[in-house]
């Protein structure tokens, strides 16, 4: 009889908690109802420009990104106008297992409504592997075409289908220094490859290390080293030679990839230039990409190579700013007059798996310049868009205004990262794991470069 | 007192370890469970019509899996969004008490048919309570199994058949050799080494003052997951150049540096970097072997030993001519679960070298390569490769956990 009493009182526990549960979901429903009814919430926002969109009330968007914590805080917060013009609701899931799960969710019939790729490479793969993106809708097409320069709109799309507008941007071509250091040395700001060798050669002779690195990052070790390819390819044989090299026209180990290989050893594999306050030539490797600058602050090194979020690794507190700063960054130099200003760079890009009207509305505001505003509105120092209607005065950091000035600049001429466009078996893979083998092990150049050609499917 | 009884179980040099010992347990316990279960009183037709609905379920959920693994038929059905694409953590946990309610209902179904059924036989009680368990190895193990023996001879997207070509990739490329290399020099050192220093530990701290604080000390590292282990011996590595201003962080290197020499790039510098990866294996897994070597040790019989005394035996002589062989059955046991163990180490080099500076091995090769590369095809044959190379540790695992149970 006991027992009887006891299993009776564990039923209804059980179904107490299912019907809480219930009752939460329910509960949850009306709480966003009453939010559109509200007048006085969407009062400050002007509606005018979500209009297009129509009403979206009771339907739902879900979001899969690579973007996490603290980062997702303004991502959620930018749709807030969407979500409050148009009544509907967008659900964002951010996972740090982005890049291995939206393939097993996508195989598994589970596919988000749109997921944000933070490489083209991998949206080639999700797109040939599987077949589930859909071709971007008319009005994104529209949008991409209006408010982006014509390059971007290929790295969103595979096999001459356009996929997927861009979302946010970074610029890769930076080198971060300290300004107040610089002046206190007598140290002018390079302008050209061979003023940067000239700086790096003054500041061994002044006891210095000039550079530091770190490429560690888990399991894509090597990633920053790419980048150091990427931008010498870039200044050393200019653009046509870089698109080249990223579809395999020319082959991985042909003598203007080893020359680009060589220019960048002169300075990572030089023990008199690098790496200051980390050690030798292999502690590029073992020191992460996220420590790789910090050095500077210490006055153990005076220069670093790194994209425009590294800001974010600087320590609260640093003065970021470009006369008598602590931190600021210059545009790495380019080597060869004739192929102008390059700019290396990366971006996400918005695909969506599913052609509900909602997803559709939400994916072109997404590539509209109300969201790139709408995001800069709330975003902490780290980010930028390409978007040409960005106002760069609602960015808060002057390294953001700066990438956005070089983005916006018509005379830019602008390259995606090679890596992130090129098969994954090489930009995810022998790219990064070849170069960490040829800072960690020392391996010879021809051989590194034979590797990574001899991996290209 | 339970005399002799007691004593025999108590001999059982094998009984500590619960992971091998459980299987045999729980595998006795549904053929025990007819003898008990059937007590034919007035049962009611709809609990058997119950009994009989829950086995048809079972026997079309194997054919339907069997069925779509020979690709004669592929399952099409909409599942209902809630239950697989739960986003929020209300609708996780939402899903989390239905699975659980669901396996609730359907034991206590089962448990109330078995005993309301009228006129059951004993076979029919064993399948109902085997069915649900069977269903699910059938689904989590078997299926994926087969499946991944399939995809292994498939191109990366589970397309084209490819034949062998994935094996043939995996033992001709030098990346894949420098990953089987390695794994090999794992599964050599760390079952060895751990036993060593697990047996002797056991042996010098046994019947001392200190045994409980010298054992718990050992064993500790057992209760660090092997990704906290890899993050705290990866600050022991932690490299910083030997140069003014700059602090080591390392223990490691630190003491090298008091030593008056230059830091070292543990994590980095091949081929020495494996074994320095594989003494946190060790560090992890002595307290393991410790706690099972010591048991088996304090079950030798008192007889014995004294009789080895009176002998004159002592000292190495005991510990070589008494000790182990008494405890061997147990050794056996210790040496093949590290053994496996080892063979399937991932968590160490991903956290610590990401399987970079030529330190992968098997298992995080099959995660770089289905995961990261999405090469299905050849991370399934590294899956298969693993597996095979487990199964004769495994079988040699389980013949001495039986032969020393029919010895005892």
């Amino acid at each position: 009889m006991a027992f009887r009493t006891t299993w009776r009182g564990a039923a209804a526990l059980t179904c107490g908690v299912g019907l809480s549960l219930v009752l939460a979901a329910c509960g949850g429903g009306d709480e966003d109802g009453g939010d559109d009814g509200d007048g006085a919430a969407a009062g400050d926002v002007d509606c005018s420009a979500y209009e297009q969109y129509g009403d979206l009330e009771g339907t739902q968007v879900t979001i899969y990104a690579s973007i996490i914590a603290p980062e997702d805080a303004a991502h959620i917060a930018s749709y807030e106008p969407f979500e409050e013009c148009t009544g509907a609701t967008i659900v964002y899931e951010g996972s740090a297992e982005f890049e291995a799960q939206i393939v097993v969710r996508v195989q598994s019939g589970n596919p988000p409504d749109i997921a944000y790729f933070p490489q083209p490479g991998l949206l080639q793969t999700v797109v040939r592997d599987t077949g589930a993106v859909l071709e971007a809708p008319e009005q994104v097409v529209e949008n991409t075409e209006t408010y982006w320069s014509e390059e971007w709109k290929g790295y969103g799309s595979v096999d001459g289908t356009f996929y997927a507008a861009p979302l946010g941007a970074n610029v890769k071509s930076f080198v971060w220094y300290s300004p107040a250091d610089f002046e206190a040395a007598g140290y002018e700001v390079p302008q050209t490859w061979d003023e940067l060798i000239e700086l790096s050669d003054q500041i061994v002779a002044d006891g210095g290390k000039p550079w530091c690195a770190g490429i560690g990052s888990g399991d894509a070790t090597g990633w920053p080293a790419t980048d150091w390819m990427e931008d010498v390819m870039l200044r050393e044989h200019g653009p046509d030679v870089y698109d080249q090299w990223y579809t395999h026209e020319i082959p991985f180990n042909d003598p203007q990839v080893a020359e680009v290989l060589d220019r960048v050893g002169s300075i990572l594999k030089n023990d008199d230039y690098v790496n200051g306050g980390l050690g030798d030539v292999t502690s590029i490797a073992s020191t992460t990409f996220q420590d790789g600058g910090l050095p500077i602050l210490q006055d153990q090194c005076w220069m670093h190579r790194q994209a425009s979020f590294y800001q974010a690794q600087w320590p609260e507190g640093t003065d970021i700013s470009e006369d008598g700063g602590e931190i600021f960054a210059f545009y790495l130099p380019p080597i060869s007059e004739e192929f102008g200003r390059p700019v290396l760079g990366g971006a996400e890009f918005v695909a969506a798996f599913t052609d509900r009207p909602e997803v559709q509305a939400f994916q072109a505001f997404l590539a509209s310049p109300e969201w790139a505003n709408s995001k800069a509105e709330v975003s902490p120092p780290g980010w930028v868009s390409a978007n040409n209607e960005l106002d760069a005065s609602l960015l808060v950091s002057p390294i953001d205004q700066l990438s956005a000035e070089i983005l916006a600049d018509p005379e830019t001429v602008f390259r995606f990262d090679a890596s992130d466009l090129m098969p994954g078996e090489v930009g995810a893979g022998s790219f990064w794991t070849e170069m960490t083998n040829w800072i960690a092990n020392d391996k010879p150049n021809q051989e590194v470069l034979d590797a990574i050609e001899a991996s290209w499917p | 007192m339970s005399g002799e009884g007691f004593t025999l179980s108590d001999n059982d040099p094998v009984k500590p370890d619960a992971r091998s010992g459980s299987t045999t347990t729980t595998a006795a316990r549904p053929g025990d469970a007819p003898v008990a279960a059937p007590r034919p009183k007035e049962g009611s037709p709809v609990w058997t019509g119950v009994l009989v609905a829950l086995g048809a379920v079972t026997v079309i959920g194997i054919l339907v899996v069997v069925a779509s693994l020979a690709g004669l038929w592929t399952p099409e059905f909409d599942w209902p969004s809630w239950l697989v694409s739960s986003i929020t953590a209300v609708e996780k946990f939402g899903l989390m008490f239905f699975a659980i309610i669901l396996f609730v209902v359907v034991m206590s179904l089962i448990l109330l048919a078995v005993d309301r059924a009228r006129g059951v036989r004993n076979w029919m009680v064993a399948l109902a309570f085997l069915a649900p368990m069977g269903l699910m190895l059938v689904f989590g193990l078997i299926y994926p199994g087969l499946r991944t023996i399939r995809e292994s001879f498939f191109d990366r997207t589970s397309t084209n058949y490819v034949g062998f070509e994935n094996y043939t990739t995996l033992f001709t490329e030098d990346i894949f050799q420098i990953v089987l290399r390695n794994t090999a020099i794992w599964v050599f050192i760390v079952p060895i080494v751990s036993t060593l220093i697990g047996l002797v530990y056991a042996v010098l701290v046994d019947r001392t003052r200190f045994e409980a604080l010298a054992k718990g000390l050992i064993f500790l590292p057992m209760a660090i997951s092997m990704v906290g282990a890899s993050i705290i011996w990866k600050f022991v590595y932690e490299y910083r150049p030997d140069q003014e201003g700059v602090e080591q962080i390392g223990l490691a290197n630190q003491l090298l540096v008091w030593a008056g020499r230059e830091p070292y790039q543990f994590l980095i510098t091949s081929p020495l970097n494996t074994f320095f990866l594989i003494v946190v294996m060790i560090w992890i897994q002595s307290g393991f072997a410790m706690t099972v070597l010591s048991a088996a040790i304090k079950a030798i019989p008192d007889d014995i030993v004294e009789a080895a005394r009176i002998d004159g035996v002592s000292g190495v002589g005991m510990f070589r001519y008494v000790t182990v062989p008494s405890i061997r059955p147990a050794l056996v046991v210790v040496v093949t679960t590290i053994a496996i163990g080892t063979l399937k180490i991932f968590d160490i080099v991903r956290t610590m070298t990401g399987g970079n500076f030529n330190t992968s091995v098997v298992a995080n090769e099959f995660y770089t390569q289905s995961f990261r590369q999405f090469n299905v095809g050849l991370g399934a044959a590294l899956a298969v490769v693993l597996f095979v190379l487990v199964i004769p540790i495994v079988v040699y695992n389980v013949r001495q956990l039986r032969l020393s149970e029919d010895v005892r």
